[in-house]
């Protein structure tokens, strides 16, 4: 008996949380608070540039539906929690979220490995959970809960391996990927996949783990094979080491990369080192388009002038995604909330119109921007799916020629 | 072959920062038995402090050899200070107690300015820029970094000075009486408080110097930024013999090397296992390092 009775406790306890759930699931139809969404991202740490654009993008959506009298005739309320760069925490604040803050939908994270240690909380708690920018297909395989407002690692390989091969024109390309990082690992296999397709060639292959300061001896294998670019799926934390450590190891050639790279940061850290280097993106605020003219100016008003990079736009159309399906939802649980988001057809996003897949991924040209110096990027061309026409009013059509 | 002499002059410069930092723990170790586990992280505060007075005299804008040693002399005195009062407020109230309590305690410490340091500063990598930018040295096909350079000589002169305290002053005479019996080096009129207090200085004071240089290695200043390289200069300070000064440099180059050639010609995957496994196959064999003696039992 002395065995059984704290496991007894343990499962009283686990029935009266269980009961508090169904209590906030079963939201009555006609309660009149504010209407909770939560939202997990690396305010700190490493990576905090993306939790913190994608706080702004994702606060300004809702100020703006606020504005237009809320959901349902109730308000929007946004409840931030940090998990300083680290998938566990991300987890905890998923669940924390979850549990205590009641709330109706997750909306996070950034990086692919933190949204994969959350989604498994938000499909079990039956709460939809929309991530902005994680690219890494696995993670709305994790449920059909779990959704996104970006493209998809296989699109952001094969956009990396048609710029190499048809802007650069180069035929033989190194690889130097984060082992430790889901997002790394798939888009470098992606890139090797459409690469080898065009009839490329990939000549070297070189890992590091998140954390690294030290690529010496990886450089120093690929300046070896003489690649004529660099392909670094990477963060730019270790983007920016990686450049600078490249060019005192004499490696010339331009370095490419992902949507990971989306930071002031990277040339700050990078320096001259990075400048010339290409990467492919969600979207580019210099694009003519008048959608994204707009998203901009009212970002810069909103903050101090700061101007949106792709994390702030991604995290704008994935909120305003979510509360597009929470006014189209017959209530606001989980469920209904749920089918109203895999309803989702040319949602009218700022970085491009959005439509779901069976597979809860939307379909989406990129862009390709290059490091200027200064720090600026400058956009070189958009890249759509194939198959896939430019949509009228998103701009940037001059630069689709291809 | 030119891919290996260049991962031989990588694991080189990396092994110079290894035992710059390890020179410091073996000192503190051989006066006073304590592995100062903070040692890494009095050696972040050494790169924080340097952002800190770069941005303030301007360097971090319009970097100088002379701005860079009044940054270096800025964070070598702020590293004195700490060392001065950790020493004092968190080692000295413990030294009667057994050896496992200040262990303990220093871990501790540790903890407290990794945590402390993120709550301060903040948790958010700053980009540390101090010494000029330099293309660096390309000879043949082999580069060499310029603060590799500085970092490979300042470690060397470091080492010879620090010996040369240690077996040619008085304070050195000192060091050593107090390391061998501390009772009756204080019955012989040493000031052991003073001696204590003298070694954490010099040894937070060499943190703080490879502080600055590691950071204009890897020029990302952030407070968690101590944890890694403490270990691996702790490893280098036990396979070189803990306590011997040359035994440090000798740790450091070792396990830079071996860390370079692993993740060159094996998997970087497999780097730190391989600095660690290397650690572990030294103490089978012998269990004092590589330049260690073993020492006599005292009666």
């Amino acid at each position: 008996m002395r065995r059984i009775l704290p496991s007894l406790l343990a499962l009283a306890a686990l029935a009266a949380c269980k009961k508090q759930d169904q209590g906030s699931g079963m939201m009555s139809p006609n309660a009149t608070g504010p209407i909770v969404i939560g939202e997990v991202g690396s305010m700190t740490g490493t990576e905090a540039t993306f939790g913190l654009s994608s706080a702004n993008g994702i606060q300004l959506a809702i100020d703006e539906f606020n504005a237009k009298g809320g959901v349902k005739g109730r308000r929007l309320e946004v409840k931030v929690l940090d998990d300083q760069g680290r998938p566990e925490e991300a987890a905890t604040a998923a669940t924390r979220l979850i549990a205590s803050e009641h709330v109706v939908a997750l909306l996070g994270e950034v990086a692919s490995t933190r949204s994969m240690f959350m989604a498994p909380k938000a499909q079990q708690a039956k709460v939809p959970m929309v991530t902005p920018s994680s690219t890494n297909p696995a993670v709305t395989e994790k449920g059909d809960y779990i959704f996104r407002a970006c493209f998809i690692d296989p699109f952001q390989g094969y956009v990396g391996a048609t710029f190499a091969h048809d802007n650069l024109k180069v035929k033989k390309v190194a690889i130097l990927k984060d082992v430790r990082n889901d997002y790394s690992v798939g888009l470098a296999k992606n890139f090797i996949d459409a690469f080898t397709k065009t009839g490329g060639q990939i000549i070297a292959q070189e890992s590091y783990s998140n954390g690294d300061v030290d690529f010496k001896a990886q450089l120093t294998n690929i300046k070896a094979a003489g690649p004529q670019a660099l392909y670094v799926p990477g963060y730019y934390t270790d983007v920016g080491l990686i450049a600078r450590q490249a060019r005192e190891a004499g490696i010339t050639v331009p370095l490419l990369g992902g949507d990971g790279w989306d930071s002031e940061k990277l040339y700050e850290i990078g320096g001259d080192a990075i400048v010339g280097s290409y990467f492919s993106n969600h979207y580019s605020p210099d694009d003519p388009s008048p959608r994204i003219q707009e998203f901009v100016a009212k970002y810069k008003k909103a903050y101090g002038g700061q101007v949106p990079d792709s994390l702030a736009a991604q995290a704008y159309d994935a909120a305003g995604m979510l509360v597009d399906a929470m006014k189209r939802a017959k209530d606001l649980t989980g469920p209904s909330i749920r089918d109203a988001l895999a309803a989702t057809k040319d949602y009218a996003g700022v970085t491009g119109n959005i439509t779901l897949d069976q597979n809860r991924n939307p379909l989406k040209p990129a862009v390709v921007l290059k490091v200027a110096k200064g720090g600026k990027y400058e956009f070189v061309t958009k890249v759509y799916p194939e198959g896939m026409q430019p949509e009228s009013g998103s701009g940037g059509d001059a630069a689709a020629k291809k | 072959m030119a891919e290996f002499f260049q991962h031989i002059i990588n694991g080189i410069s990396v092994g110079a920062i290894y035992a710059l930092i390890a020179l410091g723990y073996t000192m503190v170790y051989g006066v006073l038995k304590l592995i100062n586990f903070a040692h890494g992280d009095v050696f972040m505060i050494g790169a924080m402090v340097g952002w800190y007075v770069a941005r303030w005299t301007g360097e971090s804008r319009d970097p100088s050899i002379p701005g860079a040693l009044l940054v270096t002399l800025a964070s070598m005195l702020a590293c004195a200070i700490l060392g001065f009062v950790i020493e004092r407020a968190a080692y000295r109230p413990l030294r009667n107690s057994p050896r496992l309590n200040s262990l303990i305690t220093a871990i501790g410490v540790s903890f407290f300015l990794e945590y402390g340091g993120q709550y301060v500063f903040g948790p958010n990598p700053r980009v540390f820029t101090v010494l000029p930018r330099h293309p660096g040295l390309h000879v043949g096909p082999v580069s060499l970094g310029y603060v590799d350079v500085v970092t490979v000589v300042v470690s060397v002169v470091l080492m010879f000075l620090l010996q040369r305290i240690v077996f040619h002053t008085r304070m050195g005479t000192a060091m050593r009486a107090v390391s061998y019996n501390s009772t009756v080096a204080s019955l012989m009129g040493v000031n052991i408080d003073l001696v204590i207090s003298f070694t954490f200085v010099l040894g937070s004071v060499l943190a703080a110097v490879a502080g600055i240089l590691y950071a204009s290695k890897y020029p990302s200043v952030q407070p968690l930024m101590g944890l890694m390289p403490g270990l691996k200069a702790f490893v280098a300070a036990v396979l070189g013999g803990i306590g011997n000064v040359p035994g440090a440099m000798l740790g450091g180059l070792v396990l830079g090397l071996a860390e370079q050639i692993v993740s060159g010609y094996l998997s970087s995957s497999w780097r730190d296992a391989v600095a660690f496994g290397i650690l572990i196959l030294v103490l089978l064999v012998r269990p004092t390092g590589l330049l260690g003696r073993g020492e006599a039992e005292k009666v």
